[in-house]
């Protein structure tokens, strides 16, 4: 049953809703909630997918399953990252203020809808600048609650990384306060869906679901993921302005020195600059974009010390 | 006066671009960095910074600037936003002023903000000329983050009525003003009444403010008219913000400064399609009008004023 989480009224003639639907009822609950950064899609598949199936097969289902699909619906339906007027990332207001501006206000709203689920699943998908692999980012402080849950998920990267105090006001750390284990999922590419990853993704989430015993339907065997650190990811940045294009597939594994792509100037021709992998190892971020700045991350490998 | 290029951002199509400080003084003196305009809409902010620019110039022109002091003012870091009318970074919509201390290998913003802060510490003193998140207009006032390392009383020689000090919420300590406190600058925030459009009569308080502090811990000699009034110093959450539970056209009633009863009309929300009434929004206590609302048309659950309660009627505000 689709059910409505909060609603404002916005200037003119138009209410802003944040919804969700409600499946099953009593039990453990499962929330999976995505579109807080409007730019990112991948989610959207994932939802329609496996609300088709909840509804084909009601009876497997053991308890409750909320899904939002738009956290922030102003910033979907306007092709915009963050909350448009005050352009604020919704993602840096967590846990909200109920005498807040409408931005806390809506958190506040989102986090006492969400507080108290056995689990909790916040699909993002990167960016428009960057491609990624399927994989859960977990905060190392909550990795060994965390980490069981995500190797469930059928991803193919655990990243847990360093605690950053910044990250504090995100949803996932906001929850995972509260006690509500809340796994990030980052994969795809923004304003865009990827299928394979979407479909991947779906089978975790039934795996996950099997394990709480909230799913007594048919599970395909999890694929076992890559778990790392921080330190065992390499970063690449362009050092040069221009075109980025690539010469490597997103995905695969490289070698050290093997070229990533090249930087290059269209008006003169020129090829700026050459970036290479600094490790062995998955190239498991790859730049989407193709304009480039001085900083602009090209490509993350996973692959030991640099 | 030494004019500098501090760094260059270089971009794909359109010029490099310098970003440039402007040093007065004493060399290999830190007393004072002044930043202007992060953001592509701080307007107000640049044009103050280089107000100030002008003062300085004339002080040390005539020989009114201690041997002692050592200025750095940058008006503006974000060229590559403002001359194309964009608030954050235009090619990502990245806050530089959400980067900081900055990181020299990483990402394009986190650079800018490493190559700023690598010019900016050091200093005994840093003024962020800045902008709130929200669009509105605030009473021109001095801001400080409760980093356990702010000396309040410092900021009185502004000499501006408001001294404000806000617990920073964790998306706070990637803002130039945490870092600098952190990294040993006492830090301060000046905010004046706009921030995309110039207020001459602000911009004239706040060029006055900072001469008046450079004046009062003796590092120049310019007298800025004094100023009578004692400032008042309060927490922010001492503030009473009042939400629009209506969405429509909002109409002012009061403005930054007004003195204003409980229950008091502040604006009015109307409906934007037959101009009827939707809401009064009203004080809840008495006190003045400290921030206001500025964009003419309003959501429901939006911050449309935000009142100072009278000293007497909110004693658990003050820290002193």
């Amino acid at each position: 049953m689709v059910q409505e989480v909060v609603r404002l009224p916005l200037a003119v003639g138009e209410e802003l809703a944040i919804r969700k639907n409600r499946i099953g009822s009593g039990g453990k609950r499962l929330c999976i909630v995505t579109g807080t950064h409007g730019d990112e899609l991948e989610g959207q598949y994932v939802l329609w997918r496996f609300n088709r199936l909840l509804a084909e097969h009601p009876e497997y289902l053991h308890g409750t399953v909320d899904l939002y699909p738009a956290l922030n619906p102003l910033g979907i339906s306007t092709m915009t990252r963050g909350i448009p007027l005050c352009d604020l990332d919704m993602n840096r207001t967590f846990p909200g203020h109920e005498n807040g501006s409408m931005s806390e206000f809506l958190a506040a709203r989102l986090m006492d809808d969400l507080a108290g689920a056995d689990a909790c699943i916040d699909i993002h998908a990167s960016n428009i600048f960057l491609r990624e692999i399927p994989q859960v980012r977990v905060n190392v402080n909550t990795a060994s609650r965390l980490v069981p849950m995500a190797r469930r998920l059928n991803m193919d990267f655990i990243w847990i990384h360093a605690a950053a105090t910044v990250l504090e006001s995100t949803l996932a750390h906001s929850l995972n306060a509260l006690g509500t284990p809340t796994l990030v999922v980052e994969m795809g590419v923004g304003m865009r869906l990827t299928r394979s990853y979407g479909e991947q993704l779906l089978q975790g989430i039934l795996s996950l679901m099997a394990s709480m015993d909230m799913w007594s339907g048919p599970v395909e065997p999890v694929s076992e993921p890559i778990i790392s650190h921080d330190g065992a990811v390499a970063f690449v940045n362009a050092s040069q302005p221009g075109i980025f294009v690539p010469a490597a597939e997103h995905a695969v594994d490289v070698e050290r020195g093997q070229e990533l792509g090249v930087v290059v100037d269209p008006l003169t021709g020129e090829v700026r600059e050459r970036l290479v992998s600094p490790a062995t190892g998955l190239l498991f971020t790859l730049r989407e974009y193709p304009v480039v700045y001085e900083g602009s991350l090209i490509a993350r490998i996973l692959g030991g010390i640099v | 006066m030494r004019e500098e290029v501090l760094f260059t951002v270089d971009t794909p199509y359109r010029p490099s671009l310098p970003v440039k400080g402007w040093y007065f003084g004493a060399h290999g003196q830190k007393s004072l960095a002044v930043m202007g305009a992060l953001r592509g809409n701080e307007i107000q902010q640049m044009y103050i910074c280089a107000k100030l620019i002008q003062e300085l110039e004339r002080a040390e022109r005539e020989g009114l600037l201690s041997p002692y002091c050592g200025i750095l003012a940058i008006p503006c870091a974000n060229q590559f936003s403002m001359n194309v009318g964009r608030r954050f970074w235009a090619a990502d919509n990245t806050d530089i002023n959400r980067m900081f201390p900055g990181y020299d290998k990483g990402e394009t913003t986190q650079r800018i903000a490493a190559h700023l802060f690598a010019a900016l510490q050091g200093y005994q003193y840093g003024v962020h000329l800045t902008s709130f998140y929200l669009p509105g207009d605030h009473l021109p006032h001095v801001r400080m983050m409760e980093t356990g390392y702010q000396r309040v009383e410092e900021a009185r020689a502004f000499g501006l009525p408001y001294v404000l000090l806000r617990t920073p919420h964790s998306y706070d300590t990637t803002t130039l003003n945490y870092n600098w406190q952190i990294w040993s600058t006492q830090a301060f925030s000046l905010y004046t009444t706009s921030t995309d459009c110039i207020d001459e009569a602000a911009a004239q308080l706040a060029t006055e403010s900072v001469l008046r502090f450079l004046s009062s811990k003796g590092l120049c000699r310019v007298a800025p008219p004094p100023v009578e009034e004692r400032p008042r110093f309060f927490r922010e959450n001492c503030l009473h913000n009042v939400l629009s539970a209506a969405g429509g056209l909002l109409l002012c009633r009061r403005q930054p400064g007004d003195r204003v009863k409980a229950g008091e009309v502040l604006g009015e929300i109307l409906d934007p399609c037959t101009c009827g009434h939707l809401e009064a929004l009203r004080a809840d206590c008495d006190g003045r009008v400290f921030f206001c609302h500025r964009a003419q048309l309003i959501d429901g659950h939006e911050v449309a004023f935000r009142v100072l309660p009278e000293e007497e009627a909110e004693p658990q505000g003050r820290w002193r």
